[in-house]
């Protein structure tokens, strides 16, 4: 038990460091941003700007700047947008976290559940067609860019069929099938693939002969003990998986002009948004940090064969 | 008795050419460790044809100056947005034509384009020509891919290698502080690092190996912490070695399996961030094509003509694939038991 409160304690204090590091890491990035956060900044006379800037406390060095920023975090004051007509940063995504979040679960769940399918019947019919089909969906899954098939999905069912709205959150769970689609492509090859290679490697184990030996069907073994085993490491991945997708969907928000935080990102760091660009950053990071806190935790509690070192 | 002996003449016998002595079985000249992988990659006809494949398109990217038609910036606004016409074909979509209410038009005879002059891929918005424009723009691309990888190789080698044969206190530092940048999401890190630098080929290529060398100098390091519990390394420090030399001679030969399979699937990573990053609008300088802004224009137009957007997004899947496959047979043909 002391050695567990031990492991957490290490770890939470390298989180917060982490997340410390790359608050103040952001921060001095963005303070070399060329340009500024102000529209026709071109039309702007000096005083315009020395204004603008005191308004805001840009002109003050460059330090006090860091220290202030540092402790409004601290006290949950992510500062206002500067683009968004002066709103608070945090209450801007926190308008915006909802679709996000959304459609990271939707791909993740959807892509995990087909991909886990395919993976254990490709590991049962091991070295057959299917198999081979569904290896090389997981391949071309991994390969072709999430924003690739966005575009694809777009044209086909949006533009030429019409049978899907073609971007926008108004049209209820209709509107997020596309998006989801394409985020889901990703975790559906990765879940194909891990699981098959961990159902071929299990349905290979001695047990499963015994099973097999005792009268037990086809498809019982593979469901009740192959997959069983397998999905246990799978479950470890899910989270970084979520967080990677929530991340990467960038771009697949801005194709189906989604009111998410991916698509806040963007506009952010094209106008020089500096609260919004470190808020989504920080935010970003810790989710990672978090995810990946708890995975480990997750992986020594499910696989005991891994265990938490005596000292750090 | 006597005469029945036989006498043999001198001249019946010849000195025997070739080796001096015969084994009962002649012995196989000894294969090196790129000879074996070389020999069970052969086996994987996946892996040959995508490298054959890739082998094709990068020679062809190479040759790109002296195979597009026209300089890939060079507008020719009156022909701009026309379908691609490739002579001597006569399928829909490649013949010039597109379909207008119902009935095939032909775009070309409409812009009053003479006969000779043909565009393979069809022209963009500018009118320039898509074809010398995908040919520089895979060039480009690849030419970040490769650079970066290449660099990321490098740095994650030197790092990885150094934490692991120092150990202790310098290891357990090293280590922190990878974690520390590997809790930064790669994305957000490469967009930040463009929007500081000026945005061109070596910035991208910059901001890809500061966020992806990361992965590379864990498995190095693994991988050096595993080799160096061998008993021939330990022999070779009861001789005298000293570190850097273990490390060189004894270490790196025995990681470089691992080494070139992982800067493969780096590849393709590369390739995916610099056409992620054009798409969004912050990676190559507006005029100049890579892979990623060609889609980016090709985005912009897909619903009037799609053409622009699909026959470079083709390209980039084709390239993608190759590069995953190719990665994949090399790993089993490094390492069979690691196959899957």
């Amino acid at each position: 038990m002391n050695r567990w409160i031990r492991f957490i304690a290490t770890r939470l204090l390298y989180m917060a460091l982490t997340l410390f590091v790359i608050a103040s890491v952001t921060f001095f990035l963005m303070s070399a941003l060329p340009g500024t956060p102000y529209n026709n900044q071109d039309k702007l006379t000096e005083l315009q700007l020395a204004t603008l800037n005191a308004k805001y406390g840009f002109d003050k060095p460059l330090l006090v700047r860091y220290g202030n920023y540092m402790r409004n975090i601290l006290h949950g004051d992510f500062g206002i947008s500067l683009q968004f007509s002066d709103q608070p940063v945090a209450s801007l995504l926190g308008s915006r976290i909802g679709p996000s979040i959304q459609l990271g679960l939707q791909a993740v769940v959807f892509g995990t559940i087909i991909g886990t399918i395919m993976g254990a019947i490709a590991a049962m019919k091991q070295n057959t067609f299917v198999d081979v089909f569904c290896q090389l969906f997981a391949i071309t899954g991994r390969s072709v860019p999430n924003f690739v098939v966005a575009v694809i999905l777009q044209f086909i069912f949006a533009v030429t069929l019409n049978w899907l709205p073609i971007g926008l959150w108004n049209d209820g769970f209709r509107s997020t099938i596309l998006p989801t689609l394409a985020l889901s492509i990703s975790p559906m090859a990765d879940a194909a693939r891990f699981i098959r290679t961990e159902m071929v490697e299990v349905l290979s184990s001695d047990y499963i002969e015994l099973a097999r030996a005792k009268g037990m069907g086809e498809i019982r073994i593979a469901f009740t003990h192959g997959l069983r085993n397998a999905l246990i490491p799978l479950i470890t991945t899910l989270g970084p998986m979520t967080v990677s997708l929530m991340t990467g969907s960038l771009v697949v928000e801005n194709i189906f002009a989604i009111p998410g935080i991916g698509e806040q990102f963007t506009k952010s760091i094209l106008s020089n948004d500096y609260y919004t660009i470190m808020a989504v950053t920080i935010l970003y990071s810790t989710m990672l940090v978090a995810v990946i806190f708890v995975t480990d935790i997750l992986y020594q509690l499910i696989d005991p064969r891994v265990r938490v070192e005596e000292k750090h | 008795m006597e005469e029945r002996k036989t006498q043999v003449p001198d001249s019946a016998f010849r000195y025997r050419t070739g080796p001096a002595r015969v084994d009962a079985q002649e012995l196989a000249p000894p294969i090196t460790f790129l000879q074996d992988a070389w020999r069970r990659l052969r086996k994987n006809k996946a892996a040959v044809f995508c490298m054959t494949l890739l082998l094709v398109i990068i020679l062809i990217a190479l040759l790109a100056p002296v195979l597009a038609p026209y300089p890939p910036n060079e507008q020719h606004i009156p022909y701009a947005n026309l379908p691609p016409r490739i002579p001597g074909v006569s399928i829909p979509g490649f013949d010039g034509t597109i379909s207008f209410r119902g009935n095939r038009v032909d775009r070309y005879a409409m812009a009053g384009v003479p006969d000779d002059v043909n565009f393979l891929f069809g022209t963009d918005e500018f009118g320039r020509d898509l074809f010398s424009r995908t040919l520089y723009g895979t060039r480009i691309s690849l030419l970040i891919a490769f650079v970066a990888a290449l660099l990321d190789l490098s740095i994650g080698v030197v790092y990885g290698l150094t934490s692991a044969m120092k150990g202790g206190r310098t290891d357990l530092l090293m280590q922190r502080i990878l974690e520390m940048l590997s809790g930064n999401p790669r994305l957000v890190l490469v967009v930040l690092m463009l929007l500081v630098f000026e945005p061109g080929v070596f910035s991208i290529i910059l901001a890809l190996v500061i966020s992806s060398w990361i992965p590379m100098a864990r498995v190095v390091r693994a991988q050096t912490l595993r080799i160096k519990q061998m008993e021939y390394v330990q022999a070779a420090r009861v001789l005298g070695c000293t570190n850097a030399k273990i490390a060189l001679s004894h270490v790196l030969p025995n990681i470089s399996g691992v080494v070139i399979v992982r800067a493969m699937f780096s590849i393709p990573s590369a390739i995916f961030f610099e056409t992620f990053l054009s798409f969004l609008g912050v990676g190559m300088k507006i005029p100049n094509a890579s892979l990623g802004t060609l889609l980016n224009g090709g985005y912009k137009v897909f619903k009037l003509y799609p053409y622009q957007m699909f026959i470079p997004a083709a390209i980039l899947c084709v390239i993608m694939l190759s590069f995953n496959l190719f990665a994949d047979g090399l790993r089993d043909a490094f390492d069979p038991k690691m196959k899957e």
